[in-house]
């Protein structure tokens, strides 16, 4: 059988060897053709995959498997209904960044280039490993090109939030490195499938779900461990911050479905309350800073936390609705994040600023880029007919069944979500121009910035009215993977979260 | 067909507004008040049927979303309840669209302008017409982003834009309520679809659910947290607070979903849940309690206002309460009624009021207007059938559908219905005096503008006088005409059918002749009364006011709700933000976190560093130390 996901990790790599070869010249096109082509290849291979794939199956399809290290690590990948949709999601992103860095990267772009290629590989991996050794290895390797990304191509404060970045990030991992290896001396593999048939005894899952919490925790990120991600964002070039937000942010919440709840359910279980009073947090607390921001991008960092808040929570309600709902969060908050960070990034472009108040009425001089950026304001307030509406309505509604207390604050959330991204929007596109922009700066968004912006603004509305296709993906798998979690009887669930 | 209603106006708005520019506005405008008429048309053709050949039908477009036992489609259901919405939303919307093209002659961004209108009417009646929930939540959202389009459509305007957040987020603050009821349904009864729930729900009578440590019996708690939803969508006391300032948006806006449609979806919501309402007690009793008080409180405040769209603003949401109220009494069909006469009179008269502005050239300080109506005598006409219809004139149509929610409030037995009655008839009283006072300020007595020459004033051009034409023509037959269909005692049971649910069928009693003259002799008496008031002893009223200076302050303020809401929320709110902010993660979090560990490895290495100073004899005298105590600790052991 030909091995399609190792053809879909590997061929990013192949191409940052190309890039490698290639002399950087002034303009620097080939460069970025050689890119776009590898990255453009790898979508529609996965695409393929998508088409290949089939959703009334819930075991993992397309796997494979070869002897790593004798008896001890496999290299064994595979895809299901869950993964599948984060590796498309992925292989779409790429390109997008990749067209984006036209006018943002003025210097190294070769190395540039490469940085996120490997990370295009990296990220892949980490949603098709079924080994849980290979998974760290892809998921702790995605840090280092993001550590380069920031640290190289990053703003003034580039270094400290670099170093913050990283330092959160290792902290957690290294807990997580810690519980593999115990895993490995309790169960004798560390092969995820095979895990899931033997089960972990519950005297030690209480500790080894903790150490996989505290670097989920951290990647996803949760209250407080999140203090890392409005600074990576605001020091991050545009391609990364969009990297960061619409896809490493989800490789953790993926972590939790696939290993916190798949390995350990009744350690799920019994930290529920811990996860609810979190995610609430990040809901309420990081919406209200979020309100309070100047700076675009942070604004938008903010309300990330408070997205993938609403990621937790629902995954962690172990119903239907809820893990359904919180994919489908993540892969419309995949695309609505990355879309509002590249919005700020046209803008940013043109003025080299990034606040609130240096801008005012572009609707005046930028009406095509008025639309896109309503349509993404709308889609990240949750509004019915964007993707960002079904997820977060199927988180609450999963919620409800387990916590309506829960689900009752986690929805004033949206409300406050409304109200800092209405005022952000008011405050930088309505109003009348102000007199320090530059007019002749600020053209309206150009050919290829269009091409990225409403291909997002179109999907964003498509999987707002028909989300079907994505729903179905996953329904069998989510359907199984619950049936299968052991979880003792529901009433014992709702009795302690009381 | 009804496809074709539906989506007509969503065709429209797509091409006017991608391809607006380039087809030019009078294509636009033509083509968007084309497609919606030619849905009224067919909404009234199917109001037809519905009427006479019990025309029934639920048409499944497709799926939506399906996770789990959660299935939701997109639907059109027709029965008399949309029926009646079809042709109340698609009527006025196509009126008002034609009005636009007069009154929006002038803004260069008219194709825009249409297509958010017709976008608006799409949602309208994708809300009206859903066979659920969500579908219903969708189009309750979907016009709720309409308004917030159409009011900040001037986005240079900072108080038009501010008028737009606000509607939009106390309209979240309903939609948050509303959003918990679906979810309380699903949990209950796992699927949303009206006709499945409204089977379900008798099932659930004696349930008990414990909300935030109270006991509150199911079926309450689920007509509470809808009607939550239907204050925000219809402005009803507490979250009232939005509409006065949505009129910062053009005024067709203002007639089409500020008086006619989208606020009614509120009412329409609680008349389309009558069978959860009507097992739920303390559910109708709220939305009395509410529907009166906003009744009265609106009315009050429409008193003192000058603005000539904050009065009318302010009556509407008056008239929502008394549709409330006839809701909450369990005279769903009164309550459709009045919505259906009150769509019309209340169009015409925000649409009259926009003639006027148009005239006035902007001015919408009715201090400074007067004396026109010579100038303007088609508008004055029907501004005058406007007024009438609303203060319940004789035979005009809010005679029939205000005086009957009065009169079935009166025949509900309970001391709160006879509560509701009297404030109904207080605020009949009112809702006479600030008209009345509207109209002769705004056309009578002495010219008062000091801008505007008098001779300046023109009436305005046809294209939107026709409209107020074919408007006063429902204000003043519509109550007559369809008084038999809607409210008559075995009619409207023949027309509503299962429609609306009644427990107990309505009383067939008639109140005693003096209450039934009671409304009515006031409203006449109130004419000549407001005419000497505000016309002839001006200082009659001056003396009011100096006597209740504080009351009319406290009325000027609007009961004080936007400071009071503005110091409790919005500023709390940002600070604890900044609070969050600057002291937690930045100077908690950061400091001893990543900070903190930076700093000590920092230290640490400082240290270190003095170790590794490169003399020779510092490094042998530690190895020697070193060498001496590993040899001490041997020994000793």
């Amino acid at each position: 059988m030909f091995p399609i996901l190792s053809s879909l990790i590997i061929l990013p790599l192949i191409g940052s060897l190309f890039l490698i070869f290639i002399r950087s010249s002034e303009k620097n096109t080939s460069l970025k053709y050689v890119a776009l082509f590898i990255t453009f290849a790898n979508f529609f291979l996965s695409l393929y995959l998508w088409k290949i794939f089939d959703p009334s199956i819930s075991t993992f399809q397309f796997v494979e498997n070869r002897i790593w290290i004798e008896g001890f690590i496999n290299y064994k990948v595979g895809i299901d209904g869950i993964s599948i949709l984060f590796v498309i999601l992925t292989t779409f992103i790429t390109p997008l960044c990749i067209i984006s860095v036209n006018s943002t990267i003025t210097y190294r772009l070769k190395e540039f280039l490469i940085a996120i290629l490997i990370m295009e590989t990296l990220m892949i991996g980490v949603f098709c490993s079924l080994d849980l050794v290979i998974f760290y290895l892809f998921f702790e390797g995605g840090l280092i090109p993001m550590f380069l990304i920031i640290g190289i191509w990053g703003g003034n404060r580039r270094v400290y939030s670099a170093f913050k970045f990283f330092l959160f990030t290792l902290v957690g991992s290294v807990l997580m490195l810690v519980a593999i290896i115990a895993i490995y001396w309790i169960s004798g593999t560390t092969d995820v499938e095979k895990l899931y048939e033997l089960g972990i005894q519950e005297e030690y899952q209480k500790l080894l779900w903790l150490a996989f919490f505290s670097s989920f925790a951290v990647k996803t990120p949760m209250w407080p461990v999140h203090t890392w991600l409005p600074d990576a964002h605001v020091e991050a070039p545009t391609a990364g911050s969009v990297l960061l937000a619409a896809i490493l942010l989800k490789m953790a919440g993926y972590g939790f479905i696939r290993f916190s709840v798949g390995l350990f359910p009744l350690a799920s279980i019994y930290f529920v309350p811990l996860v609810y009073s979190l995610s609430l947090i990040a809901i309420i607390y990081t919406s209200l800073v979020a309100l309070m921001q100047e700076d675009m991008k942070k604004l938008i960092a903010y309300s990330s936390v408070a997205h993938m808040g609403f990621v937790t929570l629902g995954i962690f309600t172990f119903t239907q609705q809820g893990i359904e709902g919180s994919i489908f969060q993540m892969i419309s908050h995949g695309l609505i994040s990355a879309a509002l960070f590249l919005s700020v990034g046209v803008v940013y472009d043109r003025l080299k600023t990034r606040q609130i108040k240096d801008f005012s009425g572009l609707v005046n001089i930028m009406p095509k880029y008025a639309i896109v950026m309503m349509i993404f304001t709308l889609g990240a307030l949750g509004l019915p007919g964007t993707s960002g509406f079904i997820g977060e309505f199927l988180v609450l509604m999963g919620t409800f069944k387990k916590s309506i207390i829960t689900a009752a604050i986690a929805s004033i959330g949206v409300i406050l979500g409304a109200a800092y991204m209405l005022w952000l929007y008011k405050r930088v596109v309505f109003g009348s121009l102000l007199k320090t922009i530059d007019v002749k700066k600020m053209v309206d968004i150009n050919k290829y910035e269009t091409a990225i912006l409403s291909s997002l603004a179109i999907l964003i509305i498509v999987f707002g009215f028909y989300p079907e296709p994505l729903i179905k993906t996953y329904a069998t798998s989510i359907d199984n993977f619950i049936n299968t979690l052991n979880i003792p009887t529901e009433l014992s669930l709702t009795e302690k979260i009381k | 067909m009804e496809i074709l209603i539906v989506f007509l106006p969503l065709l429209a708005a797509i091409i006017s507004g991608f391809f607006g520019n380039k087809l030019g506005n009078r294509f636009s405008e033509i083509l968007t008040s084309l497609f919606v008429s030619i849905s009224a048309i067919f909404s009234i053709y199917i109001f037809y049927n519905v009427m006479i050949n019990d025309y029934n039908s639920n048409i499944i477009i497709s799926s939506w979303i399906s996770s789990g036992t959660l299935e939701v489609n997109w639907s059109i259901k027709i029965d008399p309840l949309s029926s009646v919405m079809l042709v109340v939303v698609t009527f006025i919307s196509s009126l008002v669209h034609i009005y636009s093209i007069g009154y929006m002659h002038h803004d260069p961004h008219k194709s825009r302008f249409m297509s958010y209108l017709s976008l608006f009417t799409f949602s309208m009646l994708i809300l009206v017409t859903s066979d659920n929930f969500l579908q219903l939540f969708f189009g309750w959202e979907g016009v709720g982003v309409c308004s917030y389009f159409l009011i900040g459509f001037w986005f240079k305007k900072q108080s038009a834009n501010n008028a737009a957040i606000k509607a939009f987020l106390v309209n979240r603050v309903g939609d948050f309520g509303l959003a918990l009821g679906i979810f309380l349904i699903f949990y209950y009864f796992g699927t949303i679809n009206y006709i499945e729930v409204f089977n379900l729900i008798p099932t659930l009578v004696s349930e008990k659910i414990n909300f935030l440590g109270f006991n509150l019996v199911a079926i309450d708690l689920i007509c509470i947290l809808l009607f939550i939803g239907a204050m925000g969508k219809s402005a009803q006391i507490f979250l009232h607070t939005w509409l006065p300032d949505a009129m910062e948006g053009p005024t067709p806006v203002s007639a089409l979903i500020h008086a006619a449609t989208m606020v009614t979806a509120g009412v329409f919501l609680v008349v389309r849940c009558s069978p959860i309402y009507e097992l739920s007690p303390l559910g109708l009793e709220i939305v009395t309690l509410i529907g009166m008080s906003t009744a009265f409180f609106a009315a009050t405040v429409a008193l003192v206002q000058n603005d000539i769209k904050k009065i009318i603003a302010y009556s509407t949401c008056s008239q929502l309460g008394y549709m409330f109220f006839a809701a909450g009494v369990g005279a769903y069909n009164v309550a459709m009624f009045h919505l259906f006469t009150h769509a019309f009179f209340k169009a015409l008269l925000f649409l009259g009021a926009g003639s006027v502005i148009h005239s006035f050239q902007n001015e919408q300080d009715i201090t400074n207007m007067g004396g026109v109506w010579r100038k303007l005598p088609f508008t004055y006409l029907m501004m005058i059938i406007g007024t009438l219809a609303l203060t319940g004139f004789p035979f005009l149509s809010g005679f029939y559908s205000k005086d009957a929610i009065i009169e079935f409030a009166y025949l509900e037995k309970g001391s709160l219905s006879n509560y509701a009655a009297a404030i109904g008839v207080i605020t009949a009283i009112f809702t006479s005096i600030y008209s009345w006072r509207l109209i002769f300020l705004t056309f009578h007595g002495s010219f008062n503008n000091n801008k505007l020459n008098i001779k300046d004033l023109h009436e305005s051009p046809l294209i939107m006088l026709i409209p107020l034409f074919l408007l006063s023509v429902g204000a003043l037959f519509s109550g007559m005409f369809f008084k038999e269909i809607f409210i008559g005692t075995e009619s409207s049971q023949l027309f509503w059918k299962d429609s609306i649910m009644f427990l107990e069928p309505l009383s067939k009693d008639h109140p005693p002749l003096w209450f039934l003259l009671l409304t009515p002799s006031f409203v006449i008496i109130s004419i000549p009364f407001s005419y000497y008031l505000f016309l002839k002893k001006k200082l009659i009223i001056e003396q009011i006011v100096k006597i209740n200076y504080p009351l009319y302050v406290f009325l000027k303020k609007k009961w004080y709700f936007d400071e009071l809401y503005d110091f409790i929320f919005v500023k709390s709110f940002k600070n604890l933000g900044n609070f969050f902010w600057r002291k937690i993660d930045n100077l908690i979090i950061d400091r001893f976190g990543p900070d903190g560990i930076s700093n000590i490895i920092k230290k640490f290495s400082l240290y270190a560093v003095k170790f590794q100073s490169g003399f020779i004899y510092q490094y042998a005298f530690i190895m020697l130390l070193g060498f001496s105590i590993l040899l001490t600790f041997l020994i000793i052991k």
